[in-house]
């Protein structure tokens, strides 16, 4: 079966240990984590969790079970890549000399990224969006030399208009039978 | 009132039933024994070690259903329980652990006996708990039965801080219910995958029921004995389903897989369906998935929906308690006979006859096991290791009630026998106890031997003693040239010396004759006793489908093979 990347948001317990008991599990089945992005949920003592995981169906199938069995795990769900909003943010500090700004400012215009910060031999850039166009401008800045990059990972979220066909929800333990008849 | 912590801890377990914990003290949890007098009803059995303290607990959860509760202290006692947690997991036995801590302002400052207990028991726990607060011990412990003993069972460790079970004194309220919104385990199964499965039954030719410790866990004995007759469907047990299914009722093939009966591998090599009640296809079981079942499409039931499909991809999946999903199947299926395929499978039995034994002079490992399954009339709870004890054991004990093997199957412990007996027995006083053992692992508890003589445990110990690892040795000698490289015990102890050391009654039986006088008098009397069996050291467990194999590999005995007769021939 395809290997592909797939993106998986769980809804846990805001409690000490959780994200220890989630990235242990990772770790012990093998299944191999591109991303992680934790952050508070619109519920109070809930976070959200958003992994990018790679595998097949299979693979991911069992990341979604395995999840599901952590006591702290409240909802798990695959998102489905075409009805999903995703975005990542990174900061990118570049070289940057009086001679060579106007450049970069250009393409971080056309980027709609931000400059954060300035000195005299070096830019941040704040850019947010999917990380193909976060890849795409790291890489057209590289020229210039990159003395840092931090990316935060993909947080997703279903469209609202699709919420049923986006959330293939696994958080019902019985979502296994109705997927998988003869 | 107002309780300290211990004393919330002690009125918790008498709220969920508790009466007897298994457990060794030191410093951080000795507050905890410092309230268990005012407990009387509290029965704490002091082991030598607390891997025997989480062992116990394990066998007395399995002979019983209960929860089985064992207590241990920070840092190395807390470390030495590893191993029990770890098979209780493996096993999913319900267990309650619990463990002190160093006092809180200590935690993270590596004090003496500090260990992270919560971190290293993660991938071994179902759950477990740092408890801060003595206010929050007694929902932690409610929370933490619950976890252990619903669903998929397993262990659950709550550990407790020093300073929270002496200083912190709470006002003691225990909750009627869990509230955990990530918790919610599905017991029924869904009706039209039931629908689903009762037609492929009625439309199978050559189904096989494989029956799990689910079977057990669930009790669900008669309705999987139900749906066996109703549809006469021939039931293979795993080595945990053993005695889930009597094992001289007509339609039990036996166990599977790597040391299981070959009729019972090539069976399910020729079935058309397998029913999968509460198994999870271990690797011992399948050998290589590949050639697993190539022929059957497989339903498979289990109240963990992550064992669906992991190893082997099921065709009907139902998540559920074995027992409800059972039941609400049972009405749907048809009556029938499958009369081919029991003679298929009765021809199976003749042509590889796994479960003889050649006649010999000899004493037999396996005849030691067999006469002891006649004298206790297929009784006794067995308790075993890991290894050719255990293999012998599954396979020449001829088990007729249910629920009666207790064994490290998913974790393969070595000494987990002479502790879980203990358990058990404990659980059970009025069954007879029979812990068979490796000389192996016996050595690596039996110093919980003190714990049966100091509490009059009556465990009969049956050593098989063979001088070796036997079951690492039969692997060097089929696959590393027999080069026997550190499985050799060249320097056992006396064990009958050990016994009287101890003070309890041993004897040693060198000689065939001997067995059956041995074990009777093993049963007639009182106590803990060892009978130390002298069998013949180089004996291998058949048939073997080696690791990774399929049943095409499958090794029989070799003098099967011969027309050479019967006796010393071993063709190897």
């Amino acid at each position: 079966m395809a290997e592909r990347n797939h993106t998986i948001v769980a809804l846990v317990e805001d409690r000490p240990g959780v994200l220890n008991r989630v990235a242990s599990l990772f770790r012990r089945r093998g299944f191999n984590i591109s991303s992680l992005a934790v952050g508070q949920s619109e519920q109070p003592k809930l976070s959200r969790m958003t992994f990018v995981v790679q595998g097949d169906e299979d693979t991911v199938e069992q990341v979604t079970k395995q999840l599901n069995k952590l006591i702290d795990v409240v909802k798990v769900s695959e998102l489905q890549e075409e009805d999903v909003v995703a975005r990542e943010l990174a900061l990118i500090k570049v070289n940057a000399t009086p001679a060579n700004r106007s450049e970069i400012f250009q393409m971080v215009d056309i980027f709609r990224a931000n400059i954060v910060d300035v000195s005299a031999h070096s830019l941040i850039i704040e850019v947010t969006g999917e990380e193909d166009k976060i890849t795409a401008l790291y890489n057209l800045l590289r020229p210039f030399g990159i003395k840092e990059l931090m990316r935060t990972g993909r947080i997703a979220m279903a469209r609202g208009m699709r919420e049923g066909r986006a959330e293939r929800a696994k958080s019902s333990t019985n979502g296994a039978s109705e997927n998988d008849g003869p | 009132m107002k309780l300290t912590g211990a004393q919330i801890v002690c009125e918790s377990l008498l709220r969920e039933g508790v009466d007897v914990a298994f457990g060794l003290p030191g410093g951080a949890i000795l507050p905890l024994y410092g309230a268990l007098p005012q407990y009387p009803q509290l029965r704490h059995i002091l082991v030598r070690h607390e891997q025997g303290a989480a062992m116990a607990a394990d066998g007395y959860a399995r002979a019983t259903g209960r929860v089985g509760v064992c207590f241990a202290t920070s840092g190395p006692g807390a470390t030495n329980l590893a191993t029990g947690i770890a098979c209780a997991y493996m096993d999913s036995v319900p267990v309650v652990i619990i463990t002190g801590q160093v006092p809180r302002p200590a935690i993270g400052k590596d004090a003496f006996q500090e260990t992270d207990i919560t971190g290293i028991t993660l991938p071994i726990t179902k759950h477990n708990y740092l408890v801060m607060q003595a206010s929050e011990i007694s929902t932690a412990i409610k929370e933490a039965f619950h976890i252990a003993s619903t669903g998929r069972p397993g262990p659950v460790l709550v550990d407790i801080p020093k300073d929270v079970l002496l200083d912190e004194k709470a006002e003691f309220f225990y909750p009627d219910s869990v509230d955990l919104r990530g918790y919610k385990p599905t017991l029924d199964g869904h009706p039209s995958q039931i629908q689903k499965a009762a037609k492929l039954i009625a439309k199978a030719e050559r189904p096989l029921i494989l029956a799990g410790h689910g079977v057990i866990l669930s009790r669900a004995y008669e309705e999987a004995m139900e749906l066996a007759e109703k549809a006469q469907i021939p039931v293979i047990t795993t080595l945990l389903g053993i005695s889930s299914f009597p094992t001289d009722h007509f339609l039990n093939v036996g166990m599977p897989g790597m040391h299981g009966m070959a009729y019972a591998s090539i069976a399910i090599n020729e079935a058309d369906l397998l029913i999968s009640l509460g198994m999870r296809f271990d690797d011992r079981v399948t050998g290589r998935i590949s050639g697993f079942a190539p022929n059957a499409k497989v339903i498979h039931v289990d109240v963990d929906p992550s064992e669906i499909s992991k190893n082997v991809k099921a065709t009907v999946p139902i998540v559920g308690d074995l027992k409800r999903v059972l039941r609400a199947m049972l009405p749907q299926i048809q009556p029938a006979v499958h009369t081919e395929w029991v003679q298929r499978i009765e021809q199976l039995r003749q042509e590889h006859p796994s479960m003889r034994i050649r006649e010999t002079e000899k004493l037999l490992p396996q005849y030691v096991l067999r006469t002891l399954s006649e004298v206790t009339e297929g009784k006794a709870i067995i308790v075993t290791g890991v290894g050719q004890h255990q293999m012998w054991a599954a396979q020449h004990y001829g088990f007729k009630e249910p629920n009666s093997l207790i064994t490290s199957g998913g974790l393969g412990a070595m000494g987990f026998e002479v502790p879980a007996a203990i358990g058990a027995k404990v659980g059970k006083p009025d069954r007879p106890v029979w812990s068979i053992a490796g000389d192996g692992g016996f050595q690596m508890t039996l110093c919980d031997l003190a714990t049966a003589v100091e509490n009059n445990i009556g465990v009969k110990y049956a050593i098989i003693n063979n001088n070796f690892l036997g079951m690492v040795r039969q692997w060097q000698d089929f696959f590393y040239n027999k080069e026997y490289t550190a499985t050799s015990y060249t320097h056992n102890p006396d064990f009958v010396k050990l016994a009287e050391a101890y003070g309890i009654p041993g004897m040693r039986v060198t000689d065939k004759t001997q067995v059956e006088t041995s074990i009777r008098w093993a049963m007639e009397t009182p106590g803990p006793v060892i009978v130390d069996f002298m069998v013949e050291p180089e004996e291998n467990v058949y048939p073997m489908i080696p690791s990774g194999g399929s049943v095409n590999e499958l090794l029989e005995e070799p003098w099967q093979e011969e027309s050479s007769p019967i006796g010393e021939a071993r063709g190897r």
